[in-house]
């Protein structure tokens, strides 16, 4: 074939086939998005209408919701794929394993984490976060739900081989997620109550950083295991 | 001309071996019939030669070299069929081929249309896979053979789903494949029509030969 096998070409095609593949399931698409502006809605029912107390809690909130709705579309990442052999025709590709997968959590971050990080600031208005918060809520969550996609994929790629692998996957992923958690809203937080926030997004970039050249290889490592057992 | 090898070679189950130890080597312009009754071992047997399965004894040597993960330069030289063809039911057939190749890192092969065709797909380049039948979603995963430039196939069961005119046109293919000097390892508990086929049978170990683990 005169045309060599290239690394560019089989991240194109996999990035292709991942939003084709969710053009054709809308539904879960949107489901994260929806499980979110409900958590939203009831939040100011089941607690309390007063703007002081929502304002107050408003930060933890949207990035608490942020987490779990991540979380809710992080089993199926891979299942579908382990299911029907495609992760094997991956395994088998001779382009290195890693740099497929990381399309993979790209298109989730795509679809996912963005999506997220636009509607929180509307959801925000909902939830009388207080007006200095705002800008620095997209931020945070931008760069921390990139963090939130790598490490859950770490975590379905080991649970992929299970019959009933969600609980172990949360409880794999929590502690990690505990940092981004707490360094994204705390940014929110001070920023509302006017401190500087520089510090906090330093280390969620630095997070993201991190995650993106370990998580790759973590990842198709614990898939290679999960496709030979 | 691809060459594999094989020494002392058997797969384990739980530590125990599933068959005698193997010893034999294959050349480009052979089809390979791995033979056995069920649960013998077939299925692990190919998804060792892929790397796709870890626990082997023995050796397995690839151009005369001994492998224990596959490589590069075998990866590229490899066309594993499974028992799970690797088709997304909501992809058309034409998107989930140029997957196929894509994933691989290889250009948008020309040739899809005219693959489709032989195996029996004329026209349904673009109809959602789901929509399909079980041997029509088969013969999606089987049209990559007549696109593919790669030396070994390795079919587990291609003929499962297939109707009698799909077996013969894939008996065929697989002997022209053989014939172009390209090596054929499969599985199948059809009597294939071919001139020649090496049968290698697998046979349960008997619990006197000892393996080292």
């Amino acid at each position: 074939m005169a045309d060599s096998p290239s690394l560019r070409r089989a991240f194109w095609q996999s990035l292709r086939r991942e939003l084709l593949l969710s053009y054709r399931h809308k539904g879960e698409l949107a489901n994260p998005l929806i499980f979110f502006l409900m958590v939203v809605v009831f939040t100011p029912l089941g607690i309390s209408e007063e703007p002081a107390m929502l304002a107050r809690i408003a930060p933890g909130i949207l990035w608490v919701i942020a987490l779990l709705a991540t979380l809710l579309s992080l089993d199926g990442l891979f299942r579908s794929d382990f299911d029907d052999g495609s992760l094997e025709q991956m395994v088998l590709s001779p382009q290195p394993l890693a740099c497929l997968v990381l399309t993979k959590v790209f298109a989730h971050w795509l679809l996912s984490g963005v999506p997220l990080t636009l509607l929180a600031p509307l959801l925000g208005v909902m939830l009388q976060l207080p007006s200095g918060g705002y800008g620095v809520l997209v931020i945070s969550l931008w760069v921390g739900t990139g963090s939130l996609s790598l490490i859950g994929a770490i975590g379905a790629a080991l649970t992929v081989g299970l019959r009933k692998g969600g609980l172990l996957l949360s409880l794999i992923i929590m502690p990690f997620y505990v940092p981004v958690l707490i360094f994204g809203s705390g940014a929110v937080k001070n920023a509302i109550e006017g401190f500087p926030v520089n510090a906090e997004l330093a280390i969620l970039c630095a997070m993201l950083l991190g995650w993106s050249v370990v998580a790759p290889f973590a990842i198709a490592g614990a898939l290679k295991i999960s496709v030979r057992a | 001309m691809p060459s594999l090898e094989f020494r002392q070679f058997t797969c384990l189950r739980d530590g125990y071996p599933l068959f005698n130890p193997l010893n034999f080597s294959l050349q480009g312009g052979e089809v390979v019939q791995i033979a056995g009754p069920n649960g013998a071992g077939k299925t692990t047997f190919l998804r060792s030669v892929c790397g796709l399965f870890d626990e082997w004894t023995g050796e397995m040597l690839w151009q005369g070299q001994p492998l224990r993960a596959p490589d590069f330069s075998m990866c590229s030289e490899l066309v594993y069929l499974g028992h799970q063809p690797g088709v997304k039911k909501s992809l058309t057939a034409q998107e989930n081929l140029r997957w196929f190749f894509g994933v691989q890192g290889l250009p948008f092969p020309g040739s899809i249309t005219s693959a489709l065709a032989e195996v029996g797909l004329a026209g349904y380049e673009d109809t959602p896979c789901h929509q399909m039948s079980a041997g029509q979603l088969r013969r999606v995963a089987l049209a990559r053979l007549y696109i593919t430039s790669a030396a070994i196939w390795i079919l587990d069961e291609p003929f499962t789903a297939i109707d009698r005119f799909g077996v013969k046109n894939l008996e065929t293919l697989i002997q022209r494949h053989a014939s172009n000097g390209g090596l054929v390892i499969l599985t199948t508990h059809q009597t294939l029509a071919l001139s020649e086929v090496r049968v290698i049978e697998l046979q349960a170990h008997s619990a006197e030969v000892a393996v080292d683990g």
